[in-house]
Order: C-alpha cells, then sequence, then structure tokens
C-alpha cells in the first residue's frame, strides 16, 4: 500500500496530466458529426503513433554491440513511422475526399 | 547548456501536447478537419525532432543514430507509399493496419525495457512495463483481424464455447501478469514473459475473430482506444509527458467515439461485441 502511495506521490504530475486528459478527450470529439466518425479515427490512430518517441528513446539508449536490442528497437522505430507518417497522409487524403462532396450527403456515416 | 537543452525540449513537448489537443478537436469539425490533422502533424513533428536532437539520458545524449535514421527513412517511405498508392476503399483497412503497428511498436518497447530491467525493479515500473506489452500486443493481433475481415481474407469464424475459450485465455493472461509481478527475483521471468507475449498476441485474435464483418469500424476504434492506452504506458516508463497526454487524450477519445459509433448504429457496444456468440 505505501508503494502504492509512494508512487502516486512521486509521479503527481503524471496522474494529474492523465485525469485531465481522460476528460479532455471526451470533451473534445463530443460533438462530432456522423460523416467524419472515420477520419476522427483515423486522426486519433495517427496521434497514438507518438509511440514512435518511446522507440528511439528505447532504441537511442541500448549499448551499440547488444545486436538483438538493436533489431528490436530498429523494428520498432519502423513500425512506429509507419504508424505516424501513413496514419496522417491516410487521413488527410480522407478529408481531402470529403472536402469535394456536398454537406447534403453527410447521412453515409461510418459505412466504413 | 544542459539545463538550457532540456529546457526547449520540455517546451517542444508542451508544444507537441496542445497541437495535439487542438487537433484532435478540429478534426471533430467539418470545416477545420483537414487543417486539424496538419496541426497534429506538426506537433508531432516538433516532438519526435526534439527528441532526436535534444533527448539525454543520465548526461548522455542518445546514439544508434544510423540505426534510428535508417528505421525512420524506411518506415516514412512505406508508410507515404501505402497512404498513397490506397484504393478510397481500401482506406479503412490501411487504418486498420497502422493502428495494429502502433500497437506492435508498444509491444516492441516493453521487450527491450524487460530484458533492460533490473531483477530488483519496483513492482509498479514492471507492472508498466508487462501492461504495454500486453495491451500493445492484443491491439496489434486484433487490427491485423480486423484488416483481414474487412479486405475479405478472413471470414468470421465461431464455435462452440468460444466464449469461455476468450476468457480462460484472458484469465491466463491476468494469471502471467501477476505471476510476473510476484515471482522472486530468482525466478524464472524471461519465459513467463514471452509466454504471455505468445498468450497476448492470440487473444486478440480470439477476441476480433467472432465478431462480425460489419462491427469491424467499432472493433478498430476500440482497439485505437487500447493502442492509446498501450503508448500512456510508455509515456509513464520514459516519464514524457507528450507520450502520455497523446497516449491517454486517444485512449479516451477513442473509447468515446467507440461508444458514439455503437449508438449511430442503434446497438450496445456490449451487443457488438458479444452478439455474435449466440448465433
Amino acid at each position: 500500500m505505501s508503494t502504492l502511495l509512494n508512487f502516486i506521490h512521486d509521479n503527481l504530475d503524471m496522474f494529474y496530466i492523465v485525469i485531465l486528459s481522460i476528460f479532455l478527450g471526451i470533451e473534445v470529439i463530443s460533438q462530432v458529426p456522423s460523416v467524419l466518425h472515420t477520419p476522427l479515427m483515423s486522426g486519433a490512430n495517427a496521434i497514438h503513433g507518438v509511440i514512435i518517441i518511446g522507440a528511439i528513446i528505447a532504441i537511442g539508449e541500448t549499448a551499440p554491440d547488444n545486436y538483438p536490442a538493436l533489431i528490436i528497437g530498429f523494428l520498432a522505430v519502423v513500425v512506429g513511422t509507419l504508424n505516424v507518417v501513413g496514419g496522417f497522409v491516410v487521413t488527410d487524403r480522407m478529408l481531402e475526399m470529403f472536402k469535394k462532396r456536398k454537406p447534403t450527403t453527410t447521412k453515409t456515416s461510418h459505412n466504413v | 547548456m544542459y539545463n538550457l537543452e532540456a529546457s526547449i525540449l520540455s517546451v517542444c513537448y508542451l508544444t507537441g501536447s496542445v497541437a495535439f489537443i487542438t487537433g484532435l478537436k478540429m478534426l471533430a469539425h467539418p470545416d477545420t478537419a483537414r487543417r486539424g490533422n496538419q496541426v497534429a502533424a506538426g506537433g508531432m513533428l516538433i516532438a519526435i525532432i526534439a527528441t532526436l536532437v535534444l533527448y539525454r539520458s543520465g548526461g548522455t545524449h542518445l546514439h544508434n543514430y544510423v540505426w534510428i535514421a535508417a528505421a525512420l527513412a524506411i518506415g516514412a517511405v512505406i508508410g507515404t507509399t501505402a497512404a498513397r498508392k490506397v484504393q478510397m476503399t481500401a482506406m479503412p483497412e490501411l487504418v486498420s493496419i497502422f493502428n495494429g503497428m502502433g500497437g506492435l511498436c508498444a509491444a516492441l518497447i516493453s521487450v527491450i525495457e524487460f530484458e533492460h530491467m533490473a531483477q530488483a525493479s519496483p513492482v509498479l515500473h514492471s507492472l508498466i512495463i508487462i501492461a504495454g506489452l500486453v495491451i500493445g500486443s492484443v491491439s496489434f493481433s486484433g487490427s491485423m483481424v480486423a484488416y483481414g475481415k474487412l479486405s475479405g481474407k478472413v471470414k468470421d469464424h465461431t464455435f462452440r464455447g468460444q466464449h469461455s475459450f476468450n476468457l480462460i485465455v484472458l484469465a491466463l493472461v491476468l494469471f502471467g501478469i501477476v505471476y510476473l509481478l510476484c515471482r522472486n527475483p530468482g525466478m524464472p521471468g524471461s519465459f513467463v514473459f514471452y509466454t504471455l507475449l505468445a498468450l497476448s498476441v492470440s487473444y486478440g485474435v480470439f477476441f476480433v475473430l467472432p465478431i462480425g464483418g460489419a462491427d469491424m469500424p467499432v472493433v478498430i476504434s476500440l482497439l485505437n482506444a487500447c493502442t492509446g492506452v498501450a503508448t500512456a504506458c510508455g509515456g509513464f516508463l520514459y516519464q514524457n509527458p507528450v507520450m502520455l497526454t497523446g497516449g491517454i487524450l486517444v485512449g479516451s477519445a477513442g473509447m468515446i467515439l467507440t461508444i458514439i459509433m455503437c449508438k449511430a448504429m442503434n446497438r450496445s457496444l456490449t451487443n457488438v461485441l458479444v452478439g455474435s456468440f449466440g448465433g
């Protein structure tokens, strides 16, 4: 129990970020029209690609002769970049496609 | 000098976090959606470059820059090509793949950090690493099955007692987590850790397999939220505020989006997830 309390105390700012971000996430997208469901999902998908920073730190801290860890880290950075770059580009393409449509077709919803 | 670099890094992370929040907010409105995506991408770019240039652990810069640069280049080229070439109708499949890649990334980070982890690490430190592994790999394999279903490569698959079977796999996963957290320093850990990895990957498959193909958008949105949580675990692990903000933001927004999408189909989330078990 005291371990947990200590942990919370030592990482208090982290816990504040977590709690406030939860409410923020709910608040920010609560009014989304159904036509934007898929692009929003895709955009959020690109944002969680920020995990790539973790991958960069993980491989960057690895000893230069630790080949198994280097290869795993290399793979992690590649798939993380795929998530980030691919995610943003594909979202942009989706929204580009939306722009050409007339607003009357907003009933199509998420026929993904 | 050291303090200056650390301060600039913090400001860059702050900028990144604000860009993610603003971007997500703009993405939810038709007029600003495209600009919102660009804002989020800009924030991501700042955060990544700042990490590459300014990040220091224990006073030393990151190393293995050749590996990092090669990996970034390969990922960027493949990602851009795939996203540009894909047919409009196949975009959701691609989103599912990219989501799976994010989950895989989280799982791989946990594998590296587990190898680095000292025997005497605090329990909660291990818990974060293991949570990243389990959530990341479930999200990875689940997204791959969702991709297969959307593209018609994988058919809906149910068998008798599938519900109980899934619960057993889930129970085994939980048992593995508890074992790893409670084991004494002398007890074997690596074997259980990699078994846990395999179990989580198979749970992702069994979890998505029975769900109907038409419900895949909801499932992808749910797995998207999962990867967000896995990212947040990474944020805790590295005490990195931008990963934490981004991850939790996607986690909660993704969860709400999942529920909104269910409502748009006049169904409940439970109905989507276990509805197929009846028949």
